[in-house]
């Protein structure tokens, strides 16, 4: 059985993972795992970008959708065949994959710009929010779990239970408003929207190297005023939908420590004298990661619906802010294109998260 | 068919217990100990006055949801809390009080369209998938997959979009929302169904239904389904607070039902952001609050209901309190695919 050895480039595996490698065949390693993975995006974001496309068209074309009720039949008809809306649905597709493909999501009916400028302007300010937002929950929810799995059924681990129901059950945008009601208005501390005020944005309009992100073009004026101006607006987005996930965070953590906590392996440390601090912290903690990790890649769905809550919340500029504006205007090449680029990002997160799991441990491969 | 009458079969052949712990959830409340019944406990009275709200808004609202004025006139708009609105009134010079009651109403309407379309849906493909294999099964994973890693947000408001255009009546909208809600949520019963579909295909009985000759369909119903449905409960319990969180998140971006067709808690929200703003608190909190706790006392079924079938999370006290869940837990490992045609309440009916 053990005679087949694992492919060159994996990591030698310890004698008790063996059998299980060797069962494998001979050629998967790490390298043809990332292979297979990688070729699995590809369907993964053809069949939204489809379902998103048929199921937008089942609706009627774009054109009458968002100018219905302002042009006459006949200037629409117009404009319906210059963009091309009246031929068959299946040209129609092929087309508009072929325009993805090239990176070209079309032109925005309501104010006519490309979708393309739109996805980069907006995208930025998305991930800056959704990066703040994991912050705001691996600082929250990741040492709460491994506290309520070592108060497991005493009082403290129903509070931080039930706060991380309460963290699920609250609608990221009334989070928002409260935190809003009670910073911004009541204790009047913290902006009440907005990415930056805009003495601040004039600040950041003329750098040479804008990148779009708040912090990082802030860092590049060098003013102390304008870091903690647009530090100050990012406090309350975050913390609205960076509470959402730490809630899960701390109930996977919850479980999976207290899984661990129940092994031998915790037992021979506790029986060697090894600190409740250190068992929990290194380990009861490490080995519940991995889990935690996969679970991860599932969050940042998660985390870009409610980015497009969050931002209409606090007016933060970002793609789910425009996709509530376009979808006002009922402009749905352009929601289109936001949904098509969230579905890309939700799919290449995923692969990354992926990865990262096969690297920490070597069991996922295949 | 498969959920509903579900607990009926089960009940038929535990034959010990009497029929008040026979239900699924006086079982499980039988069995919890300590801060897990606080819990249930909890999740369950808040659960019953949000349903009750629900059923009896005609009674207990002061005035309709799309009411602007009584006898005395008008309203008026963003009044504070007072005798006559006991939670004051909206932008729109709507009573806070009655629109939030109200708001329970459409909220266990569409929770209740929804989870019954997506266990149909879901169970439906997931067992046709799971029991038949081959070329379907692959593309339905594929799909599945690729729905569950998408927003469901996102999913939903596409498919309100197409659905009803975005903008609807009383009716139109619930179906919307509710339509939007499963597609989101087939995934996850697809999921759990077929794959307890595929491990009970390789069952000895389901041999042994084919040998006699019994035909697939029947097999599918009285030998697979039957088998499978363990874990559904858990996952409409978790479902349906999400379907509330989908429906407020749809009425907050305005794509849920118009104001004067029902009253939604999104919705009311949407329109209480510029009064925050302004120091008017009482448009937003009410209903935010009336999300929270929806939410909440469902969750708090679902999840205690979640650690009491999971013997590694059942409380450690109630082992040592219930004098007999020691044997009963040690039963567990081979006890899952015993757990039969009685499904979680066989399993842990040893241990009561």
């Amino acid at each position: 059985m053990t005679a087949t050895a694992p492919a060159v480039g994996t990591p030698a595996p310890g004698p008790t993972a063996l059998p299980k490698t060797a069962r494998r065949m001979p050629g998967g390693g790490l390298g043809r795992y990332l292979v297979v993975r990688f070729l699995l995006i590809i369907p993964t974001i053809f069949i939204l970008v489809t379902l998103v496309f048929f199921l937008m068209r089942a609706t009627g074309d774009p054109i009458t959708a968002a100018l219905g009720g302002r042009l006459s039949g006949a200037q629409l008809q117009e404009r319906i065949h210059a963009a091309g809306y009246d031929r068959p649905i299946l040209v129609q597709y092929v087309e508009y994959l072929g325009q993805i493909a090239t990176g070209n999501f079309g032109t925005s009916i309501s104010d006519n710009r490309p979708i393309s400028t739109i996805l980069v302007t907006y995208g930025v300010a998305t991930l800056e929010l959704a990066f703040y937002a994991l912050i705001v929950a691996f600082i929250v929810g990741i040492p709460l779990g491994m506290l309520a799995a070592y108060f497991r059924d005493r009082g403290q681990d129903a509070v931080l239970r039930v706060f991380a129901i309460l963290c699920y059950a609250t609608p990221v945008f009334f989070a928002g408003i409260l935190l809003k009601l009670v910073f911004s208005v009541w204790l009047n501390v913290l902006p009440v929207a907005g990415r930056a005020s805009t003495s601040s944005e004039l600040e950041m309009q003329f750098l040479p190297n804008k990148t779009g992100i708040y912090l990082i073009d802030a860092f590049q004026t060098g003013e102390p005023a304008v870091i903690g101006d647009v530090l100050a607006h990012a406090v309350l987005p975050a913390i609205a939908l960076g509470l959402l996930t730490a809630g899960i965070f701390l109930r996977l953590v919850r479980t999976n420590v207290i899984g661990t906590l129940s092994t031998d392996y915790v037992d021979a440390a506790r029986s060697r004298g090894v600190s409740e601090y250190r068992l929990v912290r290194r380990h009861a903690y490490k080995p519940a990661l991995i889990p935690i990790i996969t679970v991860i890649g599932l969050q940042i769905a998660l985390l870009l619906g409610g980015a497009v809550l969050t931002e209409s919340t606090f007016e933060w500029k970002g793609l789910g802010f425009q996709l509530a504006q376009y979808l006002a205007a009922r402009d749905f090449v352009a929601v289109q294109g936001i949904v098509a680029l969230l579905a890309v990002i939700v799919a290449v997160t995923n692969f990354i998260v992926d990865i990262i799991a096969a690297l920490i441990d070597p069991r996922v491969r295949y | 068919m498969s959920a509903p009458t579900a607990p009926v079969a089960r009940a038929a052949r535990a034959p010990r217990r009497t029929l008040l712990s026979r239900l699924p959830v006086v079982h499980q409340l039988g069995q919890s100990v300590g801060l897990q019944r606080g819990m249930l406990v909890a999740g369950l009275i808040i659960t019953g006055v949000f349903v009750i709200c629900a059923l009896f808004a005609q009674l207990i609202a002061p005035y309709g949801f799309a009411q602007l004025r009584d006898e005395n006139g008008q309203f008026g708009a963003q009044l504070e809390p007072s005798a006559q609105h006991i939670w004051g009134t909206t932008v729109g010079g709507y009573d806070v009080f009655s629109r939030v009651i109200w708001g329970a109403q459409t909220a266990l309407e569409v929770m209740i369209v929804a989870i019954i379309l997506s266990i149909f849906l879901g169970v439906f493909l997931g067992l046709v998938s799971g029991y038949f294999g081959g070329w379907l099964d692959r593309i339905l994973v594929v799909l599945a997959d690729a729905i569950y890693a998408f927003p469901s947000l996102l999913l939903a408001i596409v498919m309100s979009i197409v659905i009803s255009g975005g903008q609807s009546n009383l009716y139109g909208g619930i179906l919307a929302a509710a339509i939007s809600i499963t597609v989101v949520y087939i995934p996850q019963y697809f999921r759990v169904i077929r794959s307890e579909t595929v491990r009970i295909k390789g069952e000895a009985f389901v041999e042994s239904a084919k040998v006699i000759g019994a035909s697939n369909a029947r097999i599918m119903v009285r030998h697979v389904l039957r088998n499978s449905t363990r874990t559904l409960p858990l996952i409409f319990t978790l479902n349906a607070s999400e379907a509330v969180l989908t429906l407020a998140g749809l009425g907050f971006l305005g794509f849920g039902i118009e104001p004067t067709a029902a009253a939604e808690w999104g919705f009311d929200l949407n329109k209480s952001l510029s009064d925050v703003t302004s120091g008017i608190w009482w448009t937003a909190v009410f209903p935010g609050l009336a999300i929270v706790l929806s939410v909440l006392g469902v969750t708090l079924v679902g999840e205690s209901l979640n650690d009491l079938a999971d013997p590694r999370l059942r409380g450690r006290r109630a082992v040592t309190a219930a004098g007999g869940a020691v044997a009963a837990t040690s039963v567990v490992p081979g006890g899952t695919l015993e757990a039969g045609p009685a499904g979680i309440t066989g399993l842990e009916g040893t241990s009561s």
